[in-house]
């Protein structure tokens, strides 16, 4: 089975550099970014400017679920998001879109835009953060948590919490990015 | 962006007692229900929302509104604590955004958040549960005993976990239900579910139940430092102070056998008159019940196994908020109805003691028996970012 690193070259890397502990289940909200980049940039990060409202995880049995909640950008600079991260499973920024008559989701080409001081809405039969072989099942009232990496370098944490929810079960259609 | 919808006049209309009397569909006159509750509301918006944050839950002393389902859920063998609590957090939540006119996070029908309707969310913990879960136990908490007057079934009795929904609005509620029912399948399933309704005298004042007596009259004023004492877990309850002890009694009355009664005969049940609701010794619904006034007969004017003497001479004080029920009359033409009946005092042995007189001697025991059981602990109302019960698992 072929490996799909063409797809997201960099972030099969940064995954698992990354791991946030499970522990740190601090509130959704703009926190320091942690990278030496961003450290330097004289403007306040999208890490730093961006804040989550709202989060929440389906909860499954399944080996996929999505996160989905809202993203406000209060600087006036768009904060582009390339990519999330989740010690739980392998994760994907989907959109859902129309396939010869049904909506399917996949990967969106190139991550979500917040705009400046504007906002970006994850939600069900939406943009949303897709969760890909999860170990556990998770179970309503679970927190997950998810890091976003924005193009800036910039990591911002995200706490969601676990819905049961019915909605949502847009086919996966992974296109030609092989199989999984 | 989600919009923070408008909340609209929040504590200032809902002061000690104003509340639901300003809801404009129900009644126009604006007097407030129950005890120490002169003051009239302004002809202002009418108030839409019940606070859900604050020192005590919603839903206990504020005007009961004209809705309530009483939900008794089971808490599956699996759960613990730790899991409890995580639920705790996410119902809290539901509940601190629906009474407020937001829709729920993952709400399938988030349109039907919108007009609360004066929505409270009340929850509460059975004592099987607390004892299971290795979690305290305040010292006011405690089973019933059985009363000679019980005839109590299964299907009305019990239950883990408590969620006591109430409001004006007949969809806020049903869809507050279902939300909090949706997330609680997980971790939890319905035992029993009541429902309740009563109806705001269009002049205002206290309302009557299925029997046709005005009922509430004689309540504990919360505002009041004695009345506070008698609903309230004190100080030695610790996280759990300002919580309360809740006994939901589900009381079927015979309406068939009641209607033999003339009208004479039902005021001496009571001890209180039915056209009016003033006591046999007084001439308006506030006179104070004399219990030593006598006929020229000698015999007592309010009859020795009337309601309200035997409940006065138990010698304790609790907070009713009772509700009608009507299931619909069965194949036979004989109605299913009664009271929700809902006390709420700091310690069940105030219940206790009245229940037990009454069980003892009471001219109403002909009329109303109860089918339906079930005592729950109620914590403390928590702040914002906080969550119902926080205390108790900490
Ligand atoms: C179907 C069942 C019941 C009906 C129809 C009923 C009806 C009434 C009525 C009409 C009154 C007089 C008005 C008022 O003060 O509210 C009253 C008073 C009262 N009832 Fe009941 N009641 C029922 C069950 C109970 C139960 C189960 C208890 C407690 C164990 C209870 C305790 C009291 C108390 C404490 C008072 C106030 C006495 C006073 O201070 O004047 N009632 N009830
Ligand atoms: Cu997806």
């Amino acid at each position: 089975m072929r490996k799909t690193n063409t797809t997201f070259p960099a972030r099969a890397a940064a995954a698992s550099a990354a791991l946030l502990s499970a522990g740190l289940l601090a509130a959704c909200g703009g926190e320091a970014p942690e990278t030496d980049q961003a450290a330097e940039a004289a403007e306040p990060s999208a890490a730093a400017s961006v804040t989550v409202t709202d989060a929440w995880v389906k909860a499954t049995e399944e080996d996929m679920s999505a996160v989905f909640g809202v993203l406000e950008n209060a600087s006036g600079t768009e904060a582009h998001l390339v990519a999330a991260e989740s010690d739980l499973a392998m994760t994907e920024l989907h959109e859902v879109v129309e396939s010869d008559g049904s909506t399917v989701m996949r990967e969106v080409p190139d991550g979500f835009t917040v705009p400046a001081e504007g906002s970006h809405e994850l939600a069900p039969g939406g943009d949303h953060i897709m969760l890909m072989g999860l170990g556990a099942p998770i179970v309503a009232g679970d927190e997950v948590t998810v890091t976003l990496e924005f193009e800036d370098g910039s990591e911002l944490e995200l706490t969601a919490v676990a819905k049961d929810f019915e909605g949502g079960d847009e086919e996966y259609r992974p296109g030609d990015m092989g199989d999984m | 962006m989600e919009p923070k919808r408008q909340r609209l006049n929040r504590r200032g209309l809902l002061g000690a007692a104003g509340g639901a009397a300003a809801l404009g569909a129900v009644g126009a006159g604006a007097a407030a229900l129950g005890r120490g509750s002169d003051e009239t509301e302004p002809a202002a918006a009418p108030a839409t929302t019940v606070p859900f944050h604050g020192a005590h839950q919603a839903g206990i002393t504020d005007d009961a509104p004209s809705q309530a389902v009483l939900l008794a859920l089971d808490v599956n063998d699996d759960v613990d604590a730790d899991r409890l609590a995580a639920v705790m957090r996410l119902l809290s939540d539901d509940a601190a955004r629906l009474t407020q006119g937001e829709a729920a996070l993952a709400d399938a029908d988030p349109e039907l958040a919108a007009e609360p309707a004066l929505l409270t969310v009340t929850f509460g913990f059975g004592l099987d549960l607390l004892d299971r879960l290795g979690l305290s136990v305040p010292a006011g908490a405690g089973p019933l005993p059985a009363f000679s007057v019980d005839r109590l079934e299964d299907a009305w009795s019990g239950g883990d976990l408590l969620i006591q929904v109430c409001g004006e609005g007949d969809l806020a509620l049903s869809h507050a239900i279902r939300m909090l029912v949706k997330d609680s399948r997980s971790f939890a399933g319905v035992r029993w579910a009541q429902r309740g309704f009563r109806q705001r005298p269009a002049g205002g004042g206290t309302p009557r139940n299925v029997l046709g007596q005005i009922d509430g009259t004689s309540n504990p004023d919360p505002g009041s430092a004695d009345g506070g004492e008698a609903i309230w877990f004190g100080p030695e309850a610790g996280a759990l102070a300002g919580g309360t002890v809740m006994a939901v009694r589900r009381m079927r009355t015979g309406l068939d056998r009641w209607d033999r009664l003339d009208a004479v005969g039902k005021d001496r049940v009571i001890g209180r008159r039915i056209a009016d609701g003033a006591p046999l010794t007084g001439e308006a619904e506030d006179d104070p019940v004399d219990l030593d006034a006598r006929e020229d007969s000698g015999l007592p004017v309010i009859p020795t196994n009337a309601h309200v003497r035997r409940a006065i001479e138990a010698g304790e004080t609790i907070l009713r908020r009772s509700y009608n029920y009507d299931d619909g009359p069965g194949p036979d033409g004989e109605s299913d109805t009664g009271l929700v009946f809902i006390a709420y005092q700091a310690d069940i042995g105030q219940f206790i003691a009245i229940q037990e007189h009454l069980a003892e001697a009471d001219l109403l025991n002909d009329y109303a028996v109860p089918i339906g059981s079930a005592v729950f602990v109620l914590p403390p109302g928590c702040e914002e970012g906080g969550w119902i019960g926080q205390g108790l698992f900490a």
